[in-house]
């Protein structure tokens, strides 16, 4: 640490020492916060005085005798007849599917009494490999949204499905006879099944036409590699395989494509340890800060209209190397794209490289590149294509230009929502009243589905059947976890219906696998049983031959010749180097596409890299802040008037630390309607923003990024951000973040840790955890070392020889590792905590006051090298600022041996345990705040309200149905009390049990933590570190004593169960 | 006000729940007295009919008839089916015999008597060829026994109480009328003393020769008013009343929210006294999760039909439950045991892994006819018990290196306490 020089800071705020920051850099809250006095009147003048005190307590008083005197009559009803499965209090776990458009996870449902309260990531996929991700997580939520369409409506009255199908399917055939144009609009279809019954309805109306675009488009992806190979598709990537990794603009970590799998992979060569010392390397140019860039060891900021060059600057290069002919586009010269090239051709057969650009020709590049590079067979996989992305532009294009026309005389959206996420939206909210019949099966009356004369509600995907094939030959099923909850009928269902086929889709789709997948498998000669087990594992995943064709693989075709040169001077056409103001729309990892947009935990959630909760933003480099005078403050910032084209709106200003030069990024997901006849929900309202999608590019490829047209200015006004940046501040403690290069690393392992030594006048300098706080005469070793049972040896205290002040922990000791090499910082712990543990949702105003409850925050830092940063020499700022390092930490409660909030407590409701944990009991807790004072960690939180039951926080713990998504182990807290990370204490409790009633002890894996388990990289690994077979004790067995493992703060002696891996990166000592 | 009131009346509940249990377990030895007593009209039809008259034989039938007729059937009055008094004169013993083990067969074999009794009752009795032969003899003997000497006991319960409480009476009678006597003896030395004193008084008066301060001693009043307003006396008596009010409230404070002694009426007079007392049915029969999960589970009316799809089915209590089955409507059973949600009880930990009985904190439940609430199930009850029970932890490989460990540093027996069972967040999560 000492010797690498960093300078570590949260935000802009930060490292310019705004004064505020400083100011209230030591308090919990920033200023001054009204409370509601004793009336609940929130003016400042009502002042409630000492007679108002006295009343209210004797009514109290009186209250709670008289409340006392009554006791509830609770009332214990069983089931009539109990489903055989259930039983009240054991949770059952169902695999299913999780589906929206062409993101694809494998899941596992966990029910209680048959309600679905968590999903899980299913271990038995290789595609997602037991990995979750925030919109995963929270998708359950959706589940239970109160402001679901609850049965089907014709032009927005509620009707009943017989009457609807009737009409629906008079109107169809009457169309489909006279040869009217019928088209069904979709995202991406994953499930074959599925497919199948588009093909059955189209049979039977052959007007019909299947139209399928994608919210973020990969059209040109697709193109590029049907041009190339024949095949439409998504190659199936191997990170895991690269060595280097070149990503232009494509966020694989976060939001491209198939994020989950791909940063399992990607961690999978980031992991370092006893066995392995070799690490991949990411080069990343991109626009503005993203998952994928955070992450990178080299990252170049690039305009977006720089990056046609910069990727025609990569073919030249390589080419030269390869000893093919160069193309003719203008020079560029950006940082480390030389030693990009230089590395790439080094790793050959071990390289490979990504663009998220929708543009055609820079897609044809990338192919060219990586087949000069010899990617393809070794870390591009050509054979499994991956079908996520099915959308195609020119097609969907042409839709809206037949519907301008009033070619279409019939409109089925299947759950597509174009009005809202596709840019020529508004084009056809206009022309949709050319369209005789217009159907559509959203969850809700949303854009588009408010001008359909018929909505048909699909059933949520924990409430459907649903089978998917997300690559070639992985299957999964996707099967209910819960009986509709609303009067809602699943899409497939309706489609077979007015197809006039009178099969449930379950049948379908048995008979669809019994017919097509059976016979890809001689495992099991009965279908019946081969059905079970894929029901069972919720994955099929067959090793199938050259000669299967997957309903998903759109035709083949031969493969075309590049022309090279055409793709040239079509890029020197369209990239021009200039100095304009440039727009890039992005994706965020926490909000998605906007189809979760009413559902409270996606805005509660902060944003990986802005830390920005509820709301959409611009965010703008620090020199363009400069230039316009934006300003960022303790949560507060300048908003800005951006106009784009002749559209003006107005939104508040984020300096973003890495963003391109004269660029801004503005997410999608935002700008939901809110009107008497659009709604998506309350939650949407509040998060309000613009709706971006709108401003993406519709050509024949959409194109994300504006070159021209746009214009920002400040607009004069302030507004309050829900940013949590500043939140819990390190106060300066840089040596909470570990790291070192790969080349330290594999010098020294332990190189980049801090040893701090404590000196004392009498021993001397001592490491910290040698002092004792209690026991000062025999520093801890006062009682002479007995000889120990063989049981007793193999603890971890005594593996490790802990010296002083050790707690006895002879059952288990539960500990925690976080790598911070393969945290790429996307937050599905975050969610998962959330849920998992009844955290409430406070909403944004609350998070501006500082009083978000989440258990497990991700600190990101941003980190700069180099002298003259203390004394925050404004230029040497702004440099930084321009291109700085990230490292991501997730913190949660360290549940520390020596804990500061235990002691402080005055009465005792914080406590040890025998097994490691620190214990907070709510019941105890009369919440004097000492604890939270008191933490080193800053990661207790407290509960200024009670949340629920409470009209001021009508997120989910206001109705009975949002309340179904609680976890009924989990005690609910309630206004003044103190709550923080129990290290899922309820899943110790059960595992402990089972063990128990089993007679055996727990075995490794079988006790996790919800935040472990959502993991998609498996950087936190939890488990006992008395068991020495238990994964998370092998590892810091070895590297607390030779490696990369420390405690945060280890300096003042708290001794956390909770162990960091340093953070390795893989960048060359001097840079060049 | 409910709690107040249920606490008020638990003293008497469990008066009667106590002189109740006399009760019972004296009418069964009342009976035993009486068969014995009396042989001598037996003698004749038990030697027409084949029955017996030996006591033994009685005893016997009478546990059988209990335990497996006396849900349908009374001897001397019309229940489910019909009455039995007599029976044994009605029918030829081959006849009832075989009657008994296969009713419906009986009935549907075209027997003139069996049909009557089918189309009077409408229902069909269960098989009992479990029974052997000799074992209905003796239900029969008892049946026979029972029509010509009838217990009081079982037609007219009151009258056995009456005799019951009258016998208790006697004995803590003794008690009583010593206390009543030296009662009114003391009074009567009172009122001796008093009056000698007004005797003596009047006939100072009378003799006029008294010095002044003879007379004041003898005109002497107590002057309540100024020992009333007294600072001793008003510092004793508002300490007292403080001290009272202090007790009372703490005592009232502590035991708000606890119910002990809880016994709300359900739905369903469901008598656990008859299911698991008389006919011992595991408790695990209905609460069949109590090894698998935190809740025991109070059984559905589907676990019920597995018996009364054919016992006691015209009863008005199964009818309702009938009722709610065909009404696809759940019984609302009265929660009698209540934790607070902040409070985490797991069954399975106990039961199956500590091995705990019910009774230990659900109490004599074999006995209750309304189920009430034994335990205190406060924290300091719960608290108490993790001091003292001492971890089952023998055959469970689980405990293996504590025990091992635990000895090692410790001769006292390994107690939930020494393995974290005091931690806050064993319960409190």
């Amino acid at each position: 640490m000492s010797d690498t020089k960093n300078f570590y800071w949260k935000g802009i705020e930060e490292l310019t020492n705004d004064i505020e920051v400083v100011k209230y850099a030591d308090k919990e809250f920033p200023e001054h916060l009204t409370i509601k006095d004793t009336f609940g009147d929130n003016s400042e003048s009502g002042k409630s005085n000492r007679r108002d005190f006295l009343k209210l307590m004797g009514f109290s008083v009186a209250a709670v005798s008289l409340a006392a005197c009554d006791t509830p009559v609770r009332h214990a009803i069983p089931y009539i007849v109990k489903p055989e499965e259930i039983t009240p209090g054991v949770p059952n776990y169902y695999a299913s599917t999780y589906l929206d458009g062409g993101d694809y996870c494998s899941v596992l449902v966990k029910t209680r009494e048959g309600r679905p309260i968590f999903v899980e990531g299913n271990s038995y996929s290789s595609v997602t490999m037991g990995g979750t991700s925030s919109l995963v997580n929270t998708s359950i939520m959706s589940l239970y949204d109160i402001e679901r369409a609850k049965k089907p409506s014709i032009n927005g009255k509620d009707s009943n499905w017989a009457t609807v199908d009737k009409e629906i399917v008079d109107k169809l055939t009457q169309i489909s006879q006279s040869g009217g144009q019928i088209r069904i609009v979709s995202n991406t279809i994953l499930s074959p099944s599925t497919k199948k019954v588009i093909a059955d309805f189209i049979v039977k109306y052959p007007t019909a036409v299947h139209v399928t675009y994608d919210q973020v488009s990969a059209s040109a992806l697709l193109q590029a590699n049907k041009i190339k190979f024949g095949k439409a598709v998504v190659p199936s990537y191997k990170f895991e395989k690269a060595s280097v990794i070149a990503s232009f603009g494509a966020d694989f970590l976060g939001t491209w494509i198939s994020p989950i799998e791909y940063a399992r992979q990607f961690a999978q060569n980031r992991k370092l340890g006893k066995e392995k010392k070799q690490m991949s390397r990411l080069f990343s140019f991109e626009s503005m800060m993203s998952l994928t860039g955070a992450n990178a060891d080299y990252r170049t900021p690039i305009r977006p209209s720089q990056e046609g060059l910069v990727i025609a600057k990569l073919y030249n290069l390589i080419a030269a190397k390869a000893g093919k002919p160069s193309i003719a586009t203008a020079d560029i010269k950006i940082p480390y794209l030389d030693k990009c090239a230089e590395n790439l051709w080094e790793g050959k057969e071990k390289s490979l490289v990504v663009s998220g650009s929708n543009d055609l020709e820079l897609q044809q590049l990338v192919v060219e590149i990586n087949e000069m590079l010899g990617s393809y067979g070794t870390t591009i996989d050509m054979n499994t294509p991956s079908y996520q992305r099915q959308g195609d532009d020119a097609k969907m294009s042409a839709f809206v230009k037949d519907v301008e026309a009033g070619n279409v005389k019939a409109v089925i959206f299947y759950n597509a929502n174009p009005v809202y996420d596709y840019p020529q939206g508004a084009s056809l909210a206009k022309n949709l009243g050319k369209v005789e019949l217009k159907i559509s099966t959203a969850d809700r009356l949303h854009e588009t589905a408010s001008l359909c004369n018929y909505n048909c509600p699909d059933s949520h995907f924990l409430e459907s059947w649903n089978d998917a094939e997300p690559k070639r030959g992985y299957f999964s099923l996707g099967q209910p976890a819960i009986m509709t909850i609303f009067n809602t009928r699943q899409v497939q269902q309706s489609l077979l219906t007015w197809s006039g086929n009178n099969l449930d889709y379950l049948t379908y789709i048995r008979n669809f696998w019994k017919d097509n997948l059976f016979a890809l498998q001689n495992k099991e000669s009965e279908f019946e049983t081969f059905w079970k087990r894929s029901l069972h594992n919720g994955v099929f995943e067959p090793s199938v031959g050259e000669s299967y064709v997957s309903v998903n693989q759109s035709a083949t075709d031969a493969a075309a010749t590049v022309d090279l040169n055409a793709i040239a001077s079509e890029i020197t056409s369209e990239y021009k180097a200039g100095n304009g103001l440039e727009l890039i729309i992005y994706q965020k990892i926490v909000a998605g596409t906007g189809t979760q947009a009413n559902n409270p935990y996606v805005h509660d959630s902060p944003d990986p890299i802005s830390k920005m909760c509820w709301g959409n933003y611009v965010s703008v480099p620090l020199s363009m802040a400069k230039e316009k005078g934006f300003v960022n403050k303790e949560n507060k910032a300048t908003t800005a008037t951006v106009k784009i084209g002749n559209t003006e709106f107005k939104l508040p200003v984020v300096i973003q630390p890495g963003q391109a030069p004269n660029t801004i990024a503005i997410a999608l997901g935002y700008g939901r309607i809110d009107s008497d006849k659009v709604s998506v929900g309350k939650v949407a309202t509040e998060a309000a923003g613009v709706n971006m999608y709108a401003f993406a590019n519709a050509g024949s490829n959409i194109r994300y990024s504006l070159f021209s047209g746009i214009s920002i200015e400040d607009s004069g006004e302030w507004e309050r951000l829900a940013s949590t940046q500043s939140h819990s501040t390190f106060m300066g403690r840089e040596t909470i973040i570990q790291e070192a290069t790969l080349a330290q690393y594999q010098k020294n392992e332990q190189a980049g840790r801090f040893f701090p030594k404590i000196s004392g006048s009498i021993k001397g300098e001592r490491v910290a955890t040698d002092v004792s706080l209690w026991d000062v005469s025999s520093d801890g070793y006062g009682k002479k070392p007995e000889a120990k049972t063989e049981a007793e040896k193999m603890l971890w205290n005594e593996r490790h020889k802990t010296g002083a002040d050790i707690h006895k922990y002879p059952n288990h000791h539960w500990g925690m590792s976080i790598d911070l090499n393969s945290c790429i910082g996307c937050g599905a712990c975050v969610t998962a905590c959330h849920i998992e543990n009844n955290v409430s949702v406070v909403g944004k105003k609350e998070v501006i006051n500082r009083r978000e409850m989440h258990w497990i925050r991700i600190d990101r830092y941003y980190s700069s090298e180099g002298d003259g940063l203390e004394e925050r020499d404004f230029d040497k700022l702004a440099e930084v600022v321009e291109n700085p390092k990230v490292v991501f930490q997730p913190m949660m409660c360290q549940h520390c041996n020596n804990a500061p909030c235990e002691t402080v407590c005055p009465v005792a409701a914080t406590t040890h345990s025998t097994e490691g944990l620190n214990q907070m009991t709510y019941n105890r807790c009369i919440g004097t705040k000492y604890c939270a004072n008191n933490c080193p960690y800053k990661v207790r939180r407290f509960n200024w309200f009670k949340y629920h039951n409470n009209e001021e926080f009508d997120y989910n713990q206001n109705n009975d149905l949002g309340k179904m998504v609680l976890n009924p182990d989990v005690t609910v807290r309630s206004r003044g009390v103190m709550e923080k990370c129990s290290l899922c204490i309820q899943r110790i409790q059960v595992g402990k049990l089972k063990a128990k009633s089993e007679s055996r002890r727990p075995k490794d894996g079988e006790v996790t933590t919800a935040c472990a388990s959502a993991c998609p990289t498996e950087a936190i690994i939890f488990g006992d570190l008395n068991d020495s077979e238990a994964r998370v004790s092998n590892l810091l067995d070895y590297e607390v004593e030779k490696g990369r493992a420390y405690n945060v703060l280890a300096e003042i002696n708290t001794r956390p169960n909770v162990w960091y891996l340093t953070k390795i990166r893989n960048i060359d000592e001097k840079n060049v | 006000m409910s709690r107040f009131i249920s606490t008020n009346i638990l003293p008497f509940l469990f008066v009667f729940f106590f002189a109740s249990a006399t009760t019972f377990a004296q009418q069964d030895t009342t009976k035993q007295v009486d068969g014995t007593g009396q042989t001598d009209g037996a003698a004749q039809v038990g030697a027409a009919g084949g029955l017996s008259s030996d006591a033994a034989v009685i005893a016997k039938g009478l546990e059988l008839f209990n335990g497996n007729c006396k849900q349908c059937h009374a001897v001397n009055e019309k229940v489910v089916g019909p009455a039995l008094a007599k029976v044994y004169e009605r029918r030829q013993l081959p006849w009832l015999i075989n009657f008994i083990k296969y009713p419906q067969k009986t009935i549907e074999s075209g027997d003139a008597y069996a049909a009557a009794l089918y189309k009077e009752y409408k229902q069909f009795m269960p098989n009992h060829d479990f029974l052997k032969d000799d074992e209905i003899v003796s239900i029969l003997s008892y049946v026979q026994e029972e029509t010509k000497n009838p217990t009081k006991a079982t037609t007219t319960g009151g009258g056995t109480t009456a005799t019951a409480e009258e016998s208790k009476e006697s004995s803590s009678g003794l008690l009583v009328g010593i206390v009543i006597g030296l009662a009114t003896l003391l009074v009567v030395v009172l009122a001796v003393l008093a009056m000698l004193g007004s005797v003596l008084t009047k006939y100072l008066a009378k003799e006029k020769v008294l010095s002044d301060a003879d007379k004041a001693i003898l005109n002497q009043r107590i002057e309540w008013g100024k020992i009333l307003t007294s600072r001793g006396f008003v510092g004793i008596a508002s300490f007292v009343f403080v001290a009272l009010v202090l007790k009372v409230a703490t005592e009232g404070l502590i035991t708000i929210g606890v119910q002990q002694g809880y016994a709300p009426e359900q739905p369903i007079p469901f008598s656990h006294k008859l299911h698991a007392g008389q006919y011992e049915i595991d408790c695990k029969y209905c609460h069949n999760t109590v090894e698998k999960s935190k809740h025991a589970s109070i059984p559905g009316p589907y676990v019920c039909m597995n018996c009364h799809n054919s016992i006691k089915t015209t009863s008005p209590n199964m009818q309702k439950i009938y009722e709610y089955v065909e009404n696809d409507e759940p019984i609302q059973w009265v929660r009698v045991h209540n934790l607070p949600d902040l409070a985490y009880f797991n069954h399975a930990q106990h039961v199956k892994v500590a091995g705990l009985d019910c009774t230990n904190c659900h109490g004599d439940i074999k006995n209750m006819e309304v189920v009430q609430q034994v335990s205190l199930l406060t924290m300091g009850w719960c608290i108490d018990c993790h001091r003292k029970t001492e971890v089952n932890a023998k055959g469970n490989a689980y405990y293996d290196d504590l025990t091992e460990m635990h000895s090692k540093y410790s001769k006292q027996p390994m107690k939930v306490e020494n393995i974290g069972g005091l931690e806050c967040s064993k319960c409190h999560y």
